[in-house]
C-alpha cells in the first residue's frame, strides 16, 4: 500500500493510464461491434491484435527494410512510413476478422447452432492463429525498430507528453468520433444497428445480413488494427502471446463500460486503463488484475449492464 | 454428409437400452466398466497397441489428463449443460482442491482421503462466495466474472507466501494404500482405477439430479429463466447449488491431481485449462453425459497420441475443434431431443 503515489504522481499515472485505456478500448470495439450484432464473445479477436502488432513489424522491418538497429527517420520519410505501416495493419487486421467470421461464425449462424457451438469454433481459430504465430517466430520475443524518435512536447509536474504517449491517445479519440459519426449516421451504420436490434426485422425491411455481419467484423479488426499499430509503435516489441492479456483486458472493458455499445467500450476502456496505472502503483502491480476484476464485480452488482449498458430485456441469452 | 450431421447416436442408443430387460442391462454395464477396467493393459496387448501414446506414458495419460479432464468436463457440464451458465474460470475449482491437497499434506500431514472431504468444501465455499453476487448476472456478463475469478485465484497463488508463490509446492505425497491398491508412481493403473470410481460416482449423482427436483429446476432456468422464476423456481437457489455441485466435482479433481503429479505449480491452472474443458463439454454433447465423457477423452488424449509431431499438435487441435463445431455444432452425441422431456413429464 503506497498511498503517496497518488499526490506525488497523479499527472504521470493519469497520462499513462489515458494512452493504454484508448488502446483497450480500441481493441474493445473488436468485442463490443460483433457482440452488438451477434450476441456473441468474438474470442479470435485477442489473436486478431497479436497478427496486427506482427504485421506492423513485419511491415517496418522486411516490406520496408528497416533493420533492429536503424536510426529514427524524420520528416516526410516518418509519417510516410508509420503511415504505411499504420495502414497495412489495419488492413491486415480486417482481413483476417473477416476470415474468422467466415470460417468460424458463418456456416454455424446458417444452422442455427447454439451460442457455445460459435464460441469453441472462435476458440478453436484462436488457438489455430496464437500456435502458427508461435511457430513461425520460435516462441521469440520480437524488437521492432525505433524508427519514431521519441521525442517530448514537454512534462507537466512529472507527466511526460512523449510523442508516442499523445498518438495513442489522440489516434484512438480521431477513430472514435469517425466510427460514432458512420454508425450514427451513415447507412451502413444505421444498417448495423437494426441488426442489433433485431435481425428478423432487419431482414425485412431487406438489409443484407451477412453483408452487415461481415462490416461490424471488418470495423472490428480495422480498430483493433489501429490499436495493434500503436501498441507496437508504443512498446516498441511484440511475442506470440500478446493477444492474451490485451484481449481479456479489452473485454473487460467492453463489460465495463457495457458490451454492444460503442460508447460504452470507450469508456470502459478509459476506466480499465486509469483505474490498471492507479491500481499497480498503489497495490503493485501484481496485484493489477485482482483489483480491476473486483471492481468490475462491484460495478456490475450496481449497474448490472456495465456503466453504459442497454436495457435488460435486450441482455437475454 | 447430412447424414452424419443429422445422426443422433445418443436418441439411437438410447431406444436400444429401453428395448433391454433388466439382467441385460446389468450385463452390458459390467462388461462396459470391466473394458474400460482394462485400459491401462491395452497399450501392451498386441490389437490395441495402437492406442499407445508415443512419449508419455500411457498409463498416465490414463489418469492425467484423460481422468481428470472428464471428471472436471462432468462438473463443468452441471453447471453450462444443465443449467446453461458459461463459466470460463471452472479451473479456479481445480486449482483451490489441488491447493487444499498441497498445503494440508505438505504442512500438516494430512492423507489424501482426509483431505478430500476438505478440499471439497473449500471449493464448494468458493462456489458460494463467488457465486452469490455472480449468478445474479445474465449470460455474458457471468462469463466475464468467473473468467476473472480463475484468473484471480491463480494470481492470489502466485502471490502468496503459504502457496510456494510461482515455484508452486513440491513433495506432496501419494493417497496410503487402502484395500489392497498402491497409489504410488509404480502403480498408475491402480491410481486409473481410482479414477474411475470417482467418475462413476459423479456420474450417478449427476444421474440423479437430472431426474429429480434440481434437474428439472435447471432444465427449466436454461431454457427461459423468466418463466421458471415465474412458475415459482427459486432461480438463484437452484443456479447456486449447479455452480456448486459442478464446483465440488472440479474440487475433488484437484485434490486427486495434486496427489497424483506430487507438484503443483500456478502454470497449472492457467485460463487455457477452463477453455479446454469448456471444449470437451461442447465437443462431446453439451448437456449430455456420455458425449460429455466421449468428448473429453477425446480432446485430452488426442494432443497426447500425436505429440510425434509436437511442435504443430496445438495447431492440429485448433484446426479438429474448428471442423468438429462446423460438422456437428451440437457435438459428437447432442443431448436428449426435447421432445422426450415432455414424454416424460406427461406420464
Amino acid at each position: 500500500m503506497n498511498f503517496s503515489v497518488i499526490t506525488s504522481q497523479f499527472w504521470s499515472l493519469a497520462l499513462q493510464g489515458l494512452s493504454l485505456g484508448l488502446i483497450y478500448a480500441l481493441v474493445s470495439l473488436g468485442y463490443t461491434m460483433v457482440y452488438g450484432v451477434l450476441r456473441l464473445i468474438n474470442f479470435a479477436n485477442s489473436e486478431v491484435f497479436m497478427v496486427g502488432t506482427f504485421a506492423t513489424l513485419f511491415i517496418e522491418t522486411h516490406v520496408l527494410g528497416y533493420a533492429i538497429n536503424a536510426p529514427s527517420l524524420h520528416g516526410f520519410k516518418l509519417i510516410y512510413t508509420l503511415f504505411f505501416a499504420f495502414v497495412a495493419s489495419m488492413v491486415a487486421c480486417a482481413l483476417l476478422a473477416i476470415l474468422v467470421e467466415l470460417v468460424a461464425y458463418r456456416r454455424l449462424r446458417a444452422r442455427g447452432a447454439n451460442r457455445l457451438a460459435s464460441l469453441i469454433s472462435a476458440i478453436g481459430v484462436s488457438i489455430f492463429l496464437l500456435e502458427s504465430m508461435r511457430i513461425i517466430t520460435i516462441s521469440r520475443p520480437m524488437t521492432t525498430p525505433r524508427l519514431l524518435d521519441k521525442w517530448s512536447f514537454g512534462t507537466f509536474h512529472g507527466a511526460n507528453f512523449r510523442i508516442d504517449t499523445m498518438m495513442a491517445i489522440i489516434f484512438p479519440i480521431l477513430i472514435f468520433i469517425v466510427l460514432d459519426q458512420f454508425v450514427g449516421r451513415s447507412r451502413l451504420g444505421k444498417s448495423i444497428r437494426a441488426v442489433s436490434m433485431s435481425e428478423e426485422n432487419s431482414k425485412l425491411m431487406g438489409i443484407n445480413i451477412n453483408r452487415v455481419i461481415t462490416l461490424t467484423f471488418c470495423i472490428g479488426g480495422l480498430t483493433t488494427g489501429a490499436a495493434a499499430f500503436l501498441y507496437t509503435t508504443v512498446y516498441e516489441n511484440t511475442v506470440f502471446n500478446v493477444g492474451f492479456s490485451m484481449g481479456i483486458a479489452a473485454f473487460t472493458a467492453a463489460v465495463l463500460g457495457g458490451i454492444g455499445n460503442l460508447r460504452g467500450a470507450f469508456f470502459g476502456g478509459l476506466a480499465l486503463g486509469l483505474l490498471e496505472e492507479f491500481a499497480s502503483a498503489i497495490l503493485g502491480s501484481q496485484w493489477k488484475a485482482v483489483t480491476v476484476f473486483t471492481v468490475l464485480v462491484v460495478v456490475l452488482l450496481f449497474r448490472p449492464n456495465g456503466l453504459f449498458g442497454e436495457a435488460v430485456q435486450q441482455t437475454r441469452t | 454428409m447430412a447424414n452424419l450431421t443429422r445422426f443422433n447416436l445418443r436418441d439411437k442408443g438410447a431406444e436400444i437400452w429401453a428395448g433391454w430387460s433388466r439382467p441385460v442391462r446389468t450385463i452390458f454395464v459390467v462388461v462396459c466398466v470391466a473394458v474400460v477396467g482394462l485400459l491401462p493393459f491395452a497399450a501392451s496387448w498386441g490389437p490395441t497397441s495402437f492406442l499407445n501414446t508415443p512419449i508419455t506414458s500411457f498409463q498416465n495419460v490414463l489418469v492425467y489428463p484423460v481422468g481428470m479432464f472428464i471428471m472436471m468436463a462432468l462438473g463443468l457440464n452441471i453447471v453450462v449443460g444443465k443449467s446453461g451458465l458459461l463459466d470460463l474460470g471452472y479451473v479456479a475449482f481445480f486449482a483451490i482442491g489441488a491447493y487444499s491437497q498441497g498445503i494440508l499434506s505438505t504442512l500438516y500431514g494430512w492423507n489424501t482421503w482426509e483431505v478430500m472431504p476438505v478440499g471439497i468444501g473449500f471449493a464448494m465455499a468458493a462456489g458460494v462466495l463467488l457465486g452469490l453476487p455472480a449468478l445474479r448476472l445474465r449470460g455474458d456478463y457471468l462469463a466475464i466474472i468467473t473468467l476473472g475469478f480463475g484468473e484471480i485465484v491463480r494470481i492470489v497463488a502466485i502471490n502468496l507466501h503459504i502457496t510456494g508463490g510461482p515455484n508452486g509446492i513440491p513433495g506432496i505425497p501419494n493417497p496410503p494404500k487402502i484395500f489392497g491398491f498402491n497409489f504410488d508412481l509404480m502403480h498408475p493403473q491402480d491410481f486409473f482405477w481410482l479414477v474411475i470410481t470417482m467418475i462413476l460416482l459423479v456420474v450417478w449423482m449427476v444421474r440423479r439430479f437430472t431426474v429429480r427436483r434440481p434437474g428439472r429446476a435447471w432444465e427449466a432456468i436454461r431454457q427461459d429463466e423468466d418463466v421458471a422464476a415465474l412458475m415459482g423456481v427459486n432461480t438463484l437457489v437452484y443456479k447456486l447449488w449447479s455452480f456448486v455441485i459442478g464446483a465440488a466435482v472440479g474440487g475433488a479433481a484437484g485434490v486427486l491431481y495434486a496427489s497424483k503429479v506430487m507438484v503443483i505449480s500456478p502454470d497449472m491452472f492457467k485460463f487455457d485449462v477452463s477453455i479446454l474443458i469448456l471444449a470437451c463439454v461442447v465437443f462431446g454433447g453439451i448437456g449430455n453425459i456420455w458425449g460429455v465423457i466421449l468428448g473429453a477423452s477425446i480432446l485430452a488424449y488426442l494432443p497426447e497420441r500425436i505429440r510425434f509431431i509436437s511442435n504443430a499438435r496445438q495447431l492440429v487441435f485448433g484446426l479438429v475443434l474448428i471442423l468438429m463445431m462446423n460438422m456437428r455444432p451440437d457435438g459428437l452425441l447432442p443431448r436428449k431431443k426435447r421432445e422426450k422431456i415432455t414424454e416424460k413429464g406427461a406420464k
